[in-house]
């Protein structure tokens, strides 16, 4: 590892509540430039909070701590000013939104960013073009581009169009909220290739994951585990197969 | 509800006693009728129209008919109190000396909105009213078009021209499908109507272009109380479209118009409309009262009338565009989009009238309810003995935007014949956070997120309008839940 990669995600401390509830207890986590990170951890630690208060999802309130993103304090951004600054959220239970066309809503996405950059608008012949790409290797069929946002969708399917998302945004930080999660073995690699097409020196990724099973196919650079709302352990590739052998409470013994 | 419906008994007391004098000054060159409605008014209207014998009687058969009728209200509406002879029941056309000069004198926040809405320049300052004669080139572009309508032999004019040219048409077609003893608003309306449409499409013919109201230089200020007919002949095919692209800031509260439309057999009729009254403000002072009688009869075997209207404007909108199909096999449509913000109520839907075998009809309503709207659905679906095989497929949805506004869903069904069929299905939803929370991740400004949200619900309705008018149907629907969420 080299010293001079740029941090572009840095937590520290963070608390989190819901609904009066704490949930995240003290949080810390650094991710830099050209790494992939994958947090594991039991159900209810606090992994899709994470998740969703770095993407900066109403619901939650952060008591304490900081987040800042290339720097700059994230949590005082909008939710849309988070997205075109370059994080994007890959969601556990991605919404249908009936009657909103898949390559409207991406083209929408894709003119926010540009715009708020300065940049013209996409054209729109273009666009299509790149989008088909990108089709291709999450292996979906042209139907996908007339039907509705997630609108009749499989599980699988939905999980797969976060991906597509993902790589037409080209975000700089990707968080994926299980996004291996209810994937039978084909779909899970078509969504590992989607995800390693992104990486590159200077993207990073956050896998929120229970499961190690993505992780033979997306391989870590770090990997942590979170208990009860801070992060109770970090190693290697390693410690996802440690943990996939002998279950999370080992760590949950050893963090209380 | 009792209180307005006393209010009316009074005035009609004071009629009938003979108390009530206005001070009607029969002056005939006059352009504007002292507020106030007997038979000299409904006489003075007709003879201002020139209009034949039987035009003028069967005004005053209303005018009677209507003096016997309370004022209904069984709609799901708050009304303040009608004074109906506080109303000037005819007044022509505004000199444009009273109108604003120049855009730089007409309201910017008029302007603001047809911006908004994307309306050309030059249309923009004919629709504020500005006294500048060639505002554009309307002339040639109304020559052009009425050359290649009457080449097909398409009838196309203003009501009160089709009275003088083609009075047997309007003797044997007018208030055959609405009649004037109808309803309250409907036989007001026979009495004191002043102008509307006119449209007969020949035998075998399909109308070359769509016929919109855009077209008919003397759409403006045609007053509160339209009149429309449109005849289809045998085998023909015609579109109309009706709307106002922006809000006019109409004086008048009351407005109470009739369509009627009458499709021969095959014949084919699809009426669209985009009503933009003003709703308004955002207290709820002022706006239009829309009362409107739409009803089309299927009349001959295997007719076709389509309704699709988006309803975003007026303070409250009273509304159902209906089917009458007695012809075998006719065909009955009814896409509906009603919104309601601020403190607009609308109780808007349709009636299908199944008489004869195997009429099928589909009626499709999106409702939306923002800020303390009121938004409600009231339909009929009635299957006469005579309905063989007839069928009728029912899908009401309503959104909600906020907590404070309602949706309610009155659907009446009438089965009279057992082969006839009836599917209903309803929904009620919210804009979830969700959905919004999904965009704004994506990068999308919560206002351009509700309104795709929004858009996707009515997609079903949109893409029954005409390529254009879908276009503005969306912005105006854009235009009139702005601040809806935020």
């Amino acid at each position: 590892m080299s010293t001079a990669k740029e941090i572009l995600l840095q937590v520290q401390d963070l608390q989190v509540s819901v609904e009066g509830r704490k949930i995240l207890n003290g949080l810390n986590l650094t991710v830099a430039a050209g790494e992939v990170h994958a947090i594991m951890g039991p159900n209810g630690s606090g992994k899709s909070t994470l998740a969703n208060v770095l993407a900066g999802h109403p619901g939650y309130e952060v008591t304490a701590g900081s987040v800042t993103f290339r720097g700059e304090n994230l949590l005082e951004l909008a939710p849309e000013a988070r997205a075109r600054a370059g994080v994007f959220l890959g969601f556990q239970y991605p919404v249908e939104i009936p009657g909103v066309n898949n390559v409207y809503l991406l083209k929408a996405a894709v003119n926010a960013a540009r715009k708020a950059r300065g940049l013209e608008e996409v054209d729109a012949f273009d666009f299509l073009g790149m989008v088909r790409e990108k089709m291709k290797i999450m292996r979906m069929d042209d139907s996908f581009l007339s039907r509705g946002v997630n609108e009749g969708f499989s599980g699988g399917e939905k999980k797969r169009n976060e991906i597509l998302q993902m790589l037409v945004l080209e975000p700089a930080l990707a968080i994926l909220d299980e996004t291996d999660s209810g994937l039978d073995i084909d779909a899970l690699k078509i969504v590992a290739a989607g995800v390693n097409t992104l990486r590159s020196p200077e993207r990073a990724c956050v896998l929120v994951t229970h499961y190690q099973r993505l992780l033979d196919h997306v391989v870590p650079d770090v990997v942590h585990v979170l208990v009860r709302g801070r992060i109770a352990r970090s190693g290697d590739k390693a410690l996802a197969l440690e943990l996939e052998r002998r279950g999370y409470d080992w760590v949950a013994g050893e963090a209380a | 509800m009792s209180e307005p419906a006393n209010e009316s008994a009074r005035q009609l007391e004071g009629l009938l006693s003979g108390s009530y004098r206005h001070g009607f000054v029969t002056q005939i060159d006059s352009d504007t009728v002292p507020p106030g409605l007997d038979e000299d008014v409904v006489r003075l209207i007709s003879r201002k129209k020139q209009e034949p014998q039987f035009l003028t009687d069967w005004r005053l058969r209303a005018l009677k008919h209507w003096r016997s009728m309370p004022e209904p209200h069984w709609a799901h509406l708050k009304i303040a109190p009608i004074d109906y002879q506080a109303i000037s029941y005819y007044s022509a056309p505004k000199s444009k000396k009273d109108g604003p000069k120049s855009l730089a004198e007409v309201d910017p926040a008029l302007l603001a909105t047809y911006e908004k809405l994307g309306v050309p320049l030059h249309e923009r300052a004919r629709l504020a009213g500005v006294a500048v004669d060639a505002v554009f080139d309307s002339v040639s572009v109304a020559t052009t078009f009425k050359e290649r309508l009457a080449a097909a032999g398409v009838v196309f004019c203003p009501f009160s021209e089709a009275v003088r040219t083609h009075p047997h048409l309007i003797e044997q077609y007018l208030g055959s499908v609405v009649p004037y003893t109808d309803n309250f608003f409907a036989t007001l309306n026979s009495a004191v109507f002043t102008d509307g449409s006119f449209v007969y499409v020949p035998k075998g013919v399909r109308c070359p272009m769509e016929l919109s109201t855009y077209f008919r230089i003397n759409a403006l200020n045609t007053g509160q109380f339209e009149r429309t007919l449109i005849i289809a002949d045998e085998d023909s095919h015609v579109s109309y479209l009706e709307g106002c692209s922006a809000p006019m800031r109409d004086e008048n509260q009351l407005h109470a118009a009739v369509v009627e439309l009458v499709a021969l057999e095959n014949a084919y009729i699809k009426y669209s409309t985009v009503q933009n009254w003003y709703p308004g403000d955002a207290q709820g002072k002022g706006g239009i009262y829309n009362f409107v009688t739409k009803r089309g009869e299927c009349r001959g075997a295997r007719s076709h009338i389509s309704w699709t209207q988006v309803e975003t404007g007026s303070a409250i909108t009273w509304k159902y565009p209906s089917c009458v199909l007695r012809g075998a096999g006719s065909i009955g449509e009814f896409y509906s989009v009603a919104t309601v913000n601020n403190y607009q109520q609308a109780d808007t839907g349709t009636k299908m009238i199944h008489i004869g075998a195997d009429t099928r009809s589909t009626i499709i309503s999106k409702g939306i309810s923002a800020g303390h709207g009121q938004n409600t659905y009231r339909g009929l679906v009635k299957m006469l003995p005579s309905a063989h095989g007839a069928r009728n497929f029912t899908q009401c949805d309503s959104l909600l935007m906020g907590g404070e506004c309602g949706a309610h869903t009155f659907p009446y069904v009438e089965v009279k014949n057992p082969s006839a069929t009836v599917e209903h299905e309803a929904s009620t939803s919210k804009i979830s956070e969700e959905q919004l929370f999904y965009c704004l991740a994506r990068g999308i400004a919560a206002e351009d997120a509700v309104n795709m949200i929004v858009s996707g619900f009515c997609k079903s309705v949109f893409k029954e309008l005409p390529m254009e008018f879908a276009v503005e149907a969306q912005n105006l629907l854009a235009v009139s839940l702005e601040g809806a969420v935020g």
